[in-house]
């Protein structure tokens, strides 16, 4: 039988690769120098679900919640081969937790069809690994964490190996199921070049507003307004419009959303300045290097 | 979501697999004693299981004035939605303030359910846990006695301290390794709490099939010295070099996440943020340039050594014996230098 897979995204920072140029004077990180990057495990759990389409056949959607510029994402995941892509943009999303989180994703994916749900283990800029099982709670369906590998789809049911920190154990479950997928599971496919030529083009509403708005500085509203259709019925006519919703398009309750939704709150965040110890140089000398295991053993350091 | 509960206890989920009782909850047991004596209330464990009844004596001598046991056929091996449906009914029944879970796969398996079917906050992987007062911006409030909940964000580069001061009950896990494990009291005395409960087919959607346990390589959590190598190693055949210097002070030999990437040893060894936490007595650093997320794993070493070529090298910043060389010189100095010495 044919599979629909949704995976959720996220376009992170890339915390992994901070460089001399995303540091401040002071030792603190520059966050808006970082580059934004597909976050890698999600990479895994789309080429997951792309294997599963291949084998199978069914469809791939993928879903991200977050800014405009996320976009990117999606596209990228057009040129790796997802069917269908929905950007979640809405300015009341800001300041969500986990919670809030999960329970706006949970109204976008409850109005699609879908047996198996596919996330990253975690993210890379909060790695909190908690939005899967979240999601899988609202959803009301199992949840099958760090995924190494899919063992067996066969009519209902899924079989999988995941890892327990000390070992992996293989489960098996009757669908539907949100699966997190870690980053031993697959090796990510890179874009297709077709594909590439296939959506360069394809833009969210966002985007396009934002290109014709900077194109044409001297339109009146109006203009604007025709411009922006026109733009948006000629690449819908070629299935290059990806699809927009906000929370009202995804019926959520605003009380759970935002702010307002999100149970945790900072309190205070720090900078971590890297902390100039007490320390000592050593001469890469014999002497140097005998005088300081003497004073490790006389420190009872070393024993 | 519970309200907010001033008298509410502190719990512990005991977190045990085929009766074997993990560290993470052991380990939490010292810091939460302190946060219940701060607030006046009693710390609970609850532990879930079938025939894991002895654990609780080790619960109590650890801190726990309290076990609730939950004793079951079906809790016998771990899955989410039967032990997330008991926890759910033990936080309703008994309100407590504060729930604590290790930073483990079944900690972050099982904690993210509890939150999101409780509606309740949780942060995850910890690193260090307060009590504190906070003032809410909007309405200039002043919560007392909170959760303060704290972790590195941002791949590290950040310490963000998280409240959650109106849904409760306050949730987080914790890292493991990054609290010292408390000695047991054989005297203290405690109480059993067991609990009854229904667990039916739906609450059991997973069949496991196999289960293999590999055990760790090395325990680095226990070592009292680690010499660790970095990608400044070079090869996997020069890493011999970082196994020769741990032989010779009985060391457990570690690496850090560029180093495992770069397949020069297994990922058992890894410290830093993605790998084990660390605070031995002594911690040499070999080749290892220093990154955030690697400091984050060690930098609670008691005495830390620092090998490396580039004077500017991020691990000078937090090493007290700073070794500016080539390490295929500075080792084998070393080495020398420790034979004579402890002869």
């Amino acid at each position: 039988m044919a599979y629909n897979c949704v995976v959720l995204i996220k376009q992170v920072p890339d915390t992994k690769r901070i460089t001399g140029q995303a540091m401040n004077e002071d030792g603190t990180v520059n966050r808006t120098a970082l580059p934004a990057i597909f976050n890698p495990e999600d990479l895994n759990a789309l080429e997951l679900a792309l294997q599963i389409k291949e084998k199978y056949g069914g469809k791939v959607t993928v879903i991200t919640m977050g800014l405009p510029a996320a976009s990117e994402v999606l596209r990228d995941s057009l040129f790796r081969g997802a069917d269908d892509a929905i950007l979640l943009t809405d300015k009341r999303c800001a300041a969500s937790d986990t919670l809030a989180t999960s329970y706006i994703l949970r109204c976008a994916v409850k109005k699609l069809d879908y047996d198996i749900v596919l996330c990253g283990r975690q993210a890379i800029d909060g790695d909190t690994a908690q939005v899967g099982p979240q999601l899988a709670e609202k959803l009301g369906i199992t949840q099958i964490t760090y995924i190494e590998e899919l063992s067996e789809l066969n009519g209902k049911t899924i079989t999988v190996r995941r890892n327990i920190g000390n070992g992996w154990q293989k489960v098996k479950t009757v669908l539907p199921v949100l699966l997190t997928v870690t980053g031993d599971a697959n090796e990510p496919r890179v874009a297709a070049a077709k594909k590439m030529m296939k959506y360069k083009n394809a833009r969210t509403p966002v985007e396009i507003e934002r290109e014709i708005k900077a194109d044409n500085p001297d339109a009146t509203e109006q203009e604007l307004k025709s411009l922006i259709e026109m733009k948006q019925s000629d690449l819908s006519g070629r299935g290059l419009l990806i699809k927009q919703w906000g929370l009202d398009e995804v019926e959520a309750d605003l009380t759970w959303c935002g702010r307002s939704g999100s149970p945790t709150k900072v309190h205070r965040i720090q900078s971590v300045v890297l902390a100039a110890k007490e320390s000592k140089t050593i001469e890469p000398s014999e002497k140097g290097i005998s005088d300081m295991i003497h004073e490790l053993i006389e420190d009872k350091i070393i024993a | 979501m519970i309200d907010v509960n001033r008298n509410g206890e502190v719990w512990v989920f005991a977190e045990q697999h085929n009766g074997d009782l993990q560290d993470v909850p052991v380990e939490l047991m010292s810091k939460a004693r302190r946060m219940a004596d701060t607030l006046g209330v009693k710390l609970a464990a609850t532990l879930l299981g079938n025939g894991v009844k002895e654990l609780v004596t080790k619960l109590i001598q650890h801190g726990a004035d309290k076990v609730y046991l939950v004793e079951h056929r079906s809790l016998g091996q771990y899955q989410t939605n039967g032990y997330a449906k008991v926890m759910y009914d033990l936080i309703h029944k008994y309100q407590p303030q504060i729930v604590l879970y290790g930073a483990t796969t079944t900690g972050r398996d099982l904690a993210p359910r509890i939150a999101s079917a409780i509606k309740a906050g949780l942060t995850a992987d910890c690193t260090d846990l307060q009590i504190g007062d906070h003032t809410t911006v909007a309405d200039k409030k002043l919560h007392k006695n909170l959760l303060f909940q704290i972790r590195p964000a941002f791949g590290g580069n950040i310490i963000a301290t998280i409240i959650n001061h109106d849904r409760w009950p306050q949730m987080a896990t914790v890292r493991e390794g990054v609290m010292p494990m408390p000695e047991p009291d054989v005297k203290r005395k405690g109480e059993i709490v067991e609990e009854k409960v229904k667990i039916s087919k739906q609450d059991l959607p997973l069949k496991i099939l196999e289960e293999h346990k590999r055990p760790k390589k090395v325990n680095l959590k226990a070592a009292r010295v680690i010499v660790a190598g970095g990608a400044g190693v070079g090869s996997k055949e020069n890493f011999k070099l970082v196994w020769d210097l741990a032989n010779c002070l009985g060391a457990a030999p570690a690496a850090s996440r560029a180093a495992v990437d770069l397949g020069f040893i297994d990922k058992d060894h890894q410290v830093g943020q993605t790998g084990t936490t660390v605070r031995p007595s002594l911690y040499i650093a070999v080749g290892i340039s220093g990154a955030i997320q690697h400091q984050a794993g060690m930098s609670q070493s008691q005495k830390i050594v620092a090998i490396n070529s580039d004077p500017n090298a991020p691990i000078f910043q937090v090493a007290h014996y700073n070794i500016v060389g080539d390490l295929n010189d500075v080792v084998p100095k070393m080495i020398k230098a420790i034979k004579e010495k402890t002869v």
